[in-house]
């Protein structure tokens, strides 16, 4: 029962966290139509960030929130960069896109291992939230409540932001029609580069977020992004209640097969989004098949 | 058109003597690892380029027909039905990704295969009792190809790159056909060529059937080469390699996917003993290709040469600005 359980909140702080990483991914692949192949090198990007400002940098240790804040207004500067020197040039070229994407992750993973080298980092656990939650005979540890909390918190951040502002009522025109957007008004290639360096900022605070429990290394870029993809796939791109429920069902299938079925652990992570891809090629709550 | 011809011959005539002045053991190894891996992103450009679907788990085929050689010669077969059963395999393998895949095109054909590549990848990395995990397979031998043993690095060179021309020819050959026309055609224009009474879907199927032949044909000239699979060597990585050298020589060409795997192979191997940061190279050389020559370093070039020969021929015509009155 105990195994179950754990298995159980694991899976939620998982989910969690690929909700915080896949939301704008999202929203990026729903907006511009562009399938971001940097999304898990600026997840990667802002954990490193992260490790250091916590770490210490120049003599001064920061506080684990105020370096996660930082590292997402970092990485997202450098979104709004990407988005506007180079993927501005290139709508509707998808090989363009890909070339370019996967151009700025090879630059970015060989900037990370120049800077910080090979070695994991582990990134502390804040002070406050180091400890265990008891109930009963169970113990969890506190910070993987916590990242649940937090996850909670960004996506009803985002949920204003998309359903109770303005500029989510355009950016959701955007994903709906673009070509109908531009023709009332809306300066749809603005949206793209907030969208784009919103999505890096959210990667980024994923990352420090995530630092604790998975770490940092080379190649988490390269292990965080099929997932990213995953989730967006099972649960519709542009979509934030298929980010939610793509990041939770992802978040259970990985947990519990890497507990039960060690050996298929990956065959049964991307099963379901391949059937989803051919049987509802939009996802669970897309608004388009892309 | 004499041109091209001169051109060509040289360019034959420089590949088959190769091993007689290109210095070193090394070196040769590298020129076949720049063949074989030619006729992967020959077969990847037959279905990216010319029938516009996008594939990011091609290297999970390659890796089905280097795992399938591995098996049957552990399991005690002969070099000759051990190369069959990887092209079987890895053809019947393609078919059922062509069956999964081409339900989309677009972003869509992108996504399933980057989905059943990373299957791929993950049976060969985590069912350890069948793949061995990330400890990989190993080999003994080459085989002897009529007789000829190709243990020597010249040797296997030379083989490598017979197999590489006849591949270049068929490929050559393949797009000129009638079928590679409509594979074109189904490419810009789909549903002209659906109403035309064309079967889109059957002449995409076929495309990605001759694709994967070439795929297989590379991964066992890649098992051989390296005498050792392992998962790494059909990673997302690995699959978005071949499709940065596709993309980078300039897709839907027949020379693109070649310079293309020179240019990869080159900086991954040689670049990479005198720079540390290669990967840093690599990265800024593709972001350059699509801010300078975004439609690839063969189209490109070709390009900039025409530009450069009309200013040297006609220099009164080239100083107007063009578009100006």
């Amino acid at each position: 029962m105990t195994f179950w359980l754990l298995l159980t909140i694991n899976s939620i702080t998982f989910g969690g966290l690929l909700f915080l990483l896949a939301a704008g991914f999202s929203l990026i692949f729903g907006l511009m139509r562009i399938p971001n192949l940097t999304h898990g090198s600026l997840f990667m990007l802002g954990a490193y960030f992260g490790a250091t400002f916590v770490g210490g940098l120049l003599g001064t240790v920061f506080n684990f929130w105020l370096a996660a804040l930082m590292a997402a207004v970092l990485v997202a500067a450098f979104g709004a960069l990407i988005e506007r020197l180079l993927l501005r040039r290139l709508p509707g070229q998808p090989l363009a896109q890909v070339l370019v994407t996967l151009g700025i992750s090879f630059i970015v993973a060989d900037f990370c291992l120049m800077v910080w080298g090979g070695d994991p980092i582990a990134v502390a656990t804040p002070e406050s939230l180091i400890g265990i939650v008891r109930y009963g005979t169970l113990a969890f540890p506190l910070y993987r409540i916590a990242v649940i909390g937090i996850a909670a918190v960004v996506a009803a951040g985002l949920w204003l932001l998309l359903d109770r502002t303005r500029l989510g009522a355009m950016i959701r025109a955007g994903v709906d029609d673009p070509d109908m957007a531009r023709v009332v008004g809306i300066r749809v290639s603005q949206l793209f580069t907030v969208v784009f360096s919103l999505g890096a900022g959210i990667a980024a605070f994923a990352g420090v977020i995530g630092g604790p429990i998975l770490s940092v290394y080379p190649g988490l870029d390269q292990y965080m992004l099929p997932l990213a993809l995953v989730v967006v796939i099972l649960g519709g791109s542009g979509s934030l209640v298929g980010s939610i429920v793509g990041s939770l069902v992802i978040g259970f299938i990985y947990n519990f097969g890497q507990a039960l079925l060690p050996e298929l652990a990956y065959f049964v992570l991307f099963l379901p989004m391949l059937l989803v891809l051919l049987l509802r090629p939009q996802g669970l709550f897309g608004r388009f098949v892309p | 058109m004499i041109a091209r011809i001169i051109a060509l011959a040289a360019g034959f005539v420089a590949l088959v003597t190769l091993p007689y002045w290109m210095h070193g053991e090394y070196y040769i190894n590298v020129s076949s690892q720049i063949l074989f891996s030619a006729i992967f992103a020959l077969g990847l450009n037959i279905i990216a380029g010319y029938g516009g679907l996008v594939s990011l788990g091609h290297a999970g085929l390659l890796g089905i027909a280097a795992y399938s050689t591995g098996y049957m010669l552990q399991a005690g077969f002969g070099h000759t039905l051990a190369i069959l059963a990887a092209l079987v395999i890895g053809v019947a393998s393609m078919a059922v990704y062509a069956v999964l895949a081409l339900r989309a095109t677009g972003i869509g054909f992108i996504m399933i295969t980057l989905a059943l590549g990373e299957i791929i990848w993950g049976l060969a990395y985590r069912w350890i009792s069948i793949t061995n995990g990330d400890n990989g397979i190993n080999l003994h031998g080459r085989p002897e190809p009529f007789g000829f043993a190709i243990e020597s690095a010249r040797n296997f060179y030379y083989v490598t790159l017979v197999v590489f021309l006849v591949s270049f020819a068929a490929v050559t050959v393949f797009v000129r056909s009638p079928l590679g026309a409509a594979l074109m055609g189904t490419r810009d224009q789909p549903r002209r060529m659906n109403a035309l009474g064309y079967h889109v879907w059957a002449i995409r199927f076929w495309a990605c059937m001759f694709s994967g032949l070439l795929t297989a044909i590379s991964g066992i000239l890649f098992v051989y080469y390296t005498q050792f699979i392992s998962p790494q060597a059909l990673d997302l990585t690995a699959s978005a390699e071949v499709l940065l050298m596709v993309i980078s020589g300039g897709a839907g060409t027949l020379f693109g996917p070649i310079v293309g795997a020179a240019l990869v192979v080159v900086v991954k191997s040689v670049v990479s003993g005198f720079l540390e940061r290669w990967n840093m190279l690599l990265g800024f050389i593709f972001v350059a290709i699509v801010i300078l020559m975004p439609e690839g370093l063969v189209p490109g070039s070709a390009r900039l040469w025409r530009l450069a020969w009309r200013r040297l021929t006609a220099p009164g015509k080239a100083a107007v600005p063009e578009g100006k009155p």
